[in-house]
């Protein structure tokens, strides 16, 4: 790490830049937190509808970033450590979720769930416009970015562990468990905190294929278009403060415990 | 012993480079051979071919009578020590020197006796409760080396194991590889591009170019 004491123009364009962005953003927040009344702001927080969402944000991202790390840890290594025909194919369609409007995640959900297969799955778990087709809508976006998070920790690992394990007797299996898994338990932490923030903002394909009905499927960022779509500004800055402080609130706490893990 | 016959390596798709190209030798049981060559004459390709972490183009492996060209690198017989050490992470001394132990299922009873004594035969057992992250260069290399030897391979397969660590260090380093090859009565095959290295140990030397072994010597 580079000293504070040894401060260069370069070092000083750096923070300056780093500085400007985190003005920017504190600027907003400070606008919109001044935007109404602490006790409006409890009020809002208080009633039944915005705590029942705020219950169902945290289960439901939790839920969804535990299912992407089950997704993500396999998917990433293999594609880390594997070369295959069509590789590169594959590596792109990961990533369709990050480029793809959420929106249109939504409507491709919505729309898969209404095939002859999608019905099968409906059988067995209710998934349109439930509690269930929530996590399915966070977990569709968060998996792909929890991927390319794992995918970047196991190539930043080197295979030679793994390959001196396989020499004294391992399996594959056994030295991925064994040496390459404990190795990036930091990375699984990394990836879960990202899926869970991408989960916690989630809202396009939540509207489409789970619907915002209060008491139900109603979310954080459902309850913050609601509240806009029927001019009750107040109750959409007020959740909106909430979303900022939760979201504050376990990415620090996650960044802290993934250091000493 | 190791055989090799006609081994040749090529990276998949058209049009990439020969690495190897029908290398061809043999080292006599229990005697230490040192194989040299420039940075990208494939050495390590070599070494991950006889440790089986790599298939051949074409060619067989032989290790003490014993074709293993398709086995799985846990059953070949071999011991493996890469340029670092490659250490695992989040395992203490003693958990990395009984790792191969336990994978081939040795009893929980045998495992901490033998530790010991591969601990002590390359001088580490003050390290036993230490992680990687603790050691220094030359202690990473003799935890690497305990925890191949203590599996009791037939060979020893060492990829430039002297290179992270000063000349003092390396001198140790180089003592206690030639008392181990005596004592344990193993086939060595040290990969280095020191020449120095390769004098102070090799019985027999082997020069790697051009994807082939270009020449051959043997110590008097």
């Amino acid at each position: 790490m580079i000293s504070v004491h040894r401060l260069s123009p370069f070092w000083i364009t750096l923070g300056l830049v780093a500085a400007g962005y985190l003005g920017f953003w504190f600027a907003m927040l400070a606008a919109t937190a001044t935007y109404t009344s602490p006790g409006e702001v409890m009020e809002v927080l208080l009633s039944r509808e915005i705590r029942y969402a705020t219950l169902l944000s945290l289960v439901t991202c939790t839920a969804s970033a535990l299912l992407s790390v089950a997704v993500a840890v396999p998917v990433g290594y293999l594609m880390s450590r594997r070369r295959f025909p069509g590789h590169a194919i594959v590596d792109a369609a990961l990533d369709i979720p990050i480029v793809l409007p959420p929106m249109v995640v939504g409507i491709c959900l919505l729309i898969f769930f209404q095939t002859r297969a999608g019905g099968l799955i409906e059988q067995a778990i209710p998934l349109t416009y439930t509690v269930g087709g929530v996590i399915v809508a966070q977990f569709v976006i968060a998996a792909a970015f929890a991927i390319r998070t794992m995918r970047n920790v196991f190539d930043h690992l080197s295979p030679r562990p793994e390959q001196v394990a396989l020499t004294l007797g391992a399996t594959p299996a056994q030295a991925f468990c064994h040496v390459t898994l404990p190795a990036a338990r930091g990375g699984i932490f990394a990836a879960a905190s990202v899926a869970w923030a991408r989960s916690l903002g989630e809202f396009g394909p939540i509207l489409v294929f789970a619907g915002a009905t209060r008491m139900k499927t109603e979310v954080l960022p459902t309850s913050v278009w609601l509240a806009w779509s029927v001019g009750e500004l107040e109750q959409g800055v007020a959740v909106s403060l909430l979303m900022i402080a939760i979201s504050m609130i376990v990415l620090v706490a996650v960044k802290m415990t993934g250091e000493r893990v | 012993m190791i055989r090799l016959e006609y081994i040749s390596w090529a990276p998949p798709g058209k049009g990439r480079a020969t690495i190897l190209d029908g290398v061809s030798f043999e080292i006599p049981s229990a005697s230490y051979a040192v194989l040299m060559g420039r940075t990208g004459s494939g050495k390590t390709t070599l070494l991950e071919i006889l440790c089986g972490l790599r298939a051949p183009s074409s060619g067989t492996v032989w290790i003490d009578a014993r074709e293993v060209t398709s086995f799985p690198p846990g059953e070949r017989g071999i011991g493996y020590v890469p340029q670092d050490g490659a250490l695992f992470p989040t395992l203490t001394v003693r958990e990395q020197i009984g790792f191969g132990l336990r994978m081939r299922g040795v009893p929980a009873a045998e495992i901490e006796p033998r530790v010991l004594e591969a601990a002590k035969g390359v001088g580490v057992s003050a390290l036993l409760d230490r992680l990687p992250p603790g050691l220094s260069g030359g202690e990473r290399q003799r935890v690497a080396l305990a925890r191949a030897l203590v599996v009791k391979p037939s060979v020893l397969l060492l990829d430039e194991p002297l290179a992270s660590v000063d000349e003092e260090t390396q001198d140790d380093l180089m003592d206690l590889l030639q008392r181990t090859q005596r004592e344990h009565r193993i086939t060595v095959l040290h990969v280095t591009h020191s020449r120095r290295e390769a004098e102070g140990l090799g019985e027999m030397q082997l020069h790697l170019g051009g994807g082939r072994v270009l020449a051959k010597t043997t110590a008097a």
